[in-house]
């Protein structure tokens, strides 16, 4: 069972800047909500590493290798079809189809990858229950922070936010 | 100057002040899903029933052909291509754009691209799934089309990966679904966002399911990006391969005007070139259907002149090298076709296809001209025609006049070929239609990122 505080805010520029100041305070930053991604945000919130890439990748790399395996069996071993004396392996003929399959699998592997990471999908979140949380997709920007064990510490880190310019700030338990 | 202050010109130039805050572009955006009793919706109707009427003409045109065979087609022993593949290579060539302004632009950093890939990706995903029908249409016995796929079968036969045709096959269906992904994760947060607004529970509901919970975390948001950005840079090659392959379907040939290097990039500067008429015209289409025009500007229509008079211009360079080559190669077959282009048959049609393509656009150096929408868009559409008799000449020059002067034969089209071609621009306008009645037509996030050095002055 962990606490959360949320706040939310009226435009970008404030949540970044308390999301910066929240961090050099020390205040534990549990994640913030935006309608569109805000550069530097993934910074105070250290979520810059990704290997979404790697995975691509790799996602990428292995359905080339199944590609062309299938192409050299299928053409060499299983099927071979002498058509003016070319090579059955004739690998400049079957780079096209790795190709664009590989393309394909990277796609599919970082959609994949994309959703693991997000935690996706979850059609329901506690979050979703705060009224006024819907707006974080379509106009306000929110701060989620955890919130301090003891109720004093809440209480001024709530009041620390509203200062800052929150204009309501939640408590979930979850 | 810094980055902010690029981004806040660019908002003062992509918008116009009534599309400029972020709830204006929720609004602007969602109205037409949400609160569709705003406004009338006659006209839609009516290009509906139209577009309809047309879907059906198509259906019974494949029924007809399934029936009969492609003998109901205008093709013959020597011109066996025909409408099929010119028809083919056209729709792929719009099916084509929309991935140039989703990635090209996004790895460009052209801000403009944020109120038109949205469009512009569906048009891709229809236009590319209507091309992939027509080899099938052509071939003569349609329905072993998936002895194409390679899958342990009781005849033991397996494809043959040397054929152009099975390069088209992989090159064809792998875009499909990479465009299918780029359009579906890119239509993630505002399937969020209507589903925050909607009002009604079956709404909420349907939105709710195809936005899979997004909650537009800061960790949501960059996986977003990281993976948007990746997807830009494969789809770059992967769009670039898929029309050098329809190229070379005919540069492996052997025929006199086909088999020529240049024809892989000549024909992806064709499919950029005839991808983007059409996305001026559906951005026509919907902005003023969908009551766009502070988000879809004049500037737009502008900017995307500007890139048909550049892409004219590189078609005609593509032409003269065809001509040059087959003078400079000096081979008798293919001067003689340059010379039956230009004088035989289809003369007439080559002419207007060189007016059309490689003349009107020039109309575009004058900024009177690119800054009105509807001349943009008239060009746009004559453009587009031009593009069609240039695939269709492709096809039917080289055919006609081969090498073998005894095969030589003329291809007149029948009333099926105009009414798949037409039936096919029908079911096209169909699913456009209802795509824009159905998500929304401009990306709310990025529009919304547009914005944002405004908001965060």
């Amino acid at each position: 069972m962990s606490a959360l505080l949320v706040a939310d805010f009226e435009n970008a520029g404030t949540l970044l800047k308390t999301a910066r100041q929240a961090k050099s305070a020390g205040y534990p930053l549990a994640d913030a909500f935006s309608p569109f991604p805000l550069d530097g945000m993934p910074e105070i919130l250290g979520e810059t590493s990704t290997r979404l890439r790697a995975w691509m990748f790799v996602g990428g790399l292995a359905v080339a290798a199944l590609a062309y395996a299938t192409e050299y069996w299928s053409a060499v071993h299983a099927y071979p079809i002498d058509s003016g004396g070319r090579p059955l392996h004739s690998w400049p003929a079957f780079v096209l189809f790795p190709f664009a399959v590989a393309i394909f699998g990277a796609a599919l592997a970082g959609f994949i990858g994309l959703l693991v990471n997000c935690g996706l999908p979850r059609l329901h979140h506690p979050l979703f229950d705060i009224d006024g949380f819907e707006r974080a997709t379509q106009d306000r920007f929110v701060l989620a922070l955890h919130a301090p064990a003891h109720d004093p510490d809440k209480r001024t880190m709530v009041a620390w936010l509203k200062r800052a310019g929150a204009a309501n700030v939640w408590e979930l338990e979850w | 100057m810094s980055a902010r202050d690029d981004t806040l010109r660019a908002a003062l130039r992509w918008t116009e002040p009534a599309g400029r805050s972020i709830e204006a572009v929720n609004d602007l955006v969602s109205a037409p899903l949400l609160e569709r009793g705003r406004w009338s919706w006659r006209v839609w109707w009516l290009a509906f029933a139209a577009s309809l009427v047309l879907t059906i003409v198509m259906a019974v045109t494949i029924v007809w052909l399934f029936s009969k065979g492609i003998g109901i087609f205008g093709n013959n022993t020597t011109i066996v291509w025909g409408f099929p593949i010119a028809n083919y290579v056209w729709w792929i060539g719009i099916g084509n754009a929309g991935t140039l302004i989703s990635s090209m632009l996004l790895l460009m950093r052209q801000h403009w691209r944020a109120s038109i890939n949205r469009f512009a990706e569906a048009m891709t995903l229809f236009a590319a799934a209507i091309a992939g029908i027509f080899p099938i249409l052509h071939l003569g016995r349609p329905l072993y089309f998936y002895w194409l796929v390679p899958y342990p079968n009781t005849m033991t036969l397996w494809p043959q990966w040397r054929s152009a045709l099975i390069w088209d096959f992989w090159a064809i269906s792998s875009y499909l679904l990479f465009s299918l992904l780029f359009w579906y994760v890119g239509l993630i947060p505002d399937l969020a966002a209507l589903r925050d607004r909607a009002k009604s529970s079956t709404a909420r509901t349907m939105f709710g399911i195809f936005a899979l919970g997004w909650r537009g975390s800061a960790r949501h948001w960059h996986t977003l990006h990281v993976y948007h950005t990746t997807m830009a840079c494969l789809g770059v090659p992967l769009v670039i391969a898929l029309h050098s392959v329809v190229g070379l379907d005919f540069a492996a040939s052997l025929m006199p005007g086909w088999a020529e290097t240049i024809f892989p990039p000549y024909f992806v500067v064709g499919a950029m070139y005839s991808g983007f008429t059409m996305v001026i015209v559906l951005a026509a289409a919907v902005r003023w259907g969908l009551r766009l025009q502070a988000l879809i500007t004049v500037e737009h229509f502008e900017v995307m002149a500007k890139m048909l008079l550049a892409a004219s211009v590189i078609m005609t360079l593509s032409y003269a090298a065809e001509w040059f080559s087959a003078w400079y190669g000096g081979e008798h077959a293919e001067r003689r076709l340059v010379a039956y282009a230009f004088g035989g048959d289809y003369g007439v049609l080559y002419w207007l296809m060189l007016i059309l393509n490689c003349a009107i656009a020039h109309a575009f150096w004058s900024a009177t001209a690119r800054r009105s929408v509807a001349t943009v868009v008239i060009i746009a559409i004559l453009i587009n025609v031009g593009m069609w008799l240039e695939r269709m000449l492709i096809v039917l020059n080289t055919l006609s006049h081969g090498y073998a002067i005894g095969m030589w034969r003329t291809f007149v089209p029948t009333l099926w070929d105009v009414l798949l071609l037409f039936g096919s621009l029908g079911f096209f306008a169909l699913l456009f239609l209802v795509f824009s009645r159905a998500l929304p037509v401009v990306s709310m996030h990025e529009t919304r990122r547009l914005l944002s050095a405004e908001t965060q002055q």
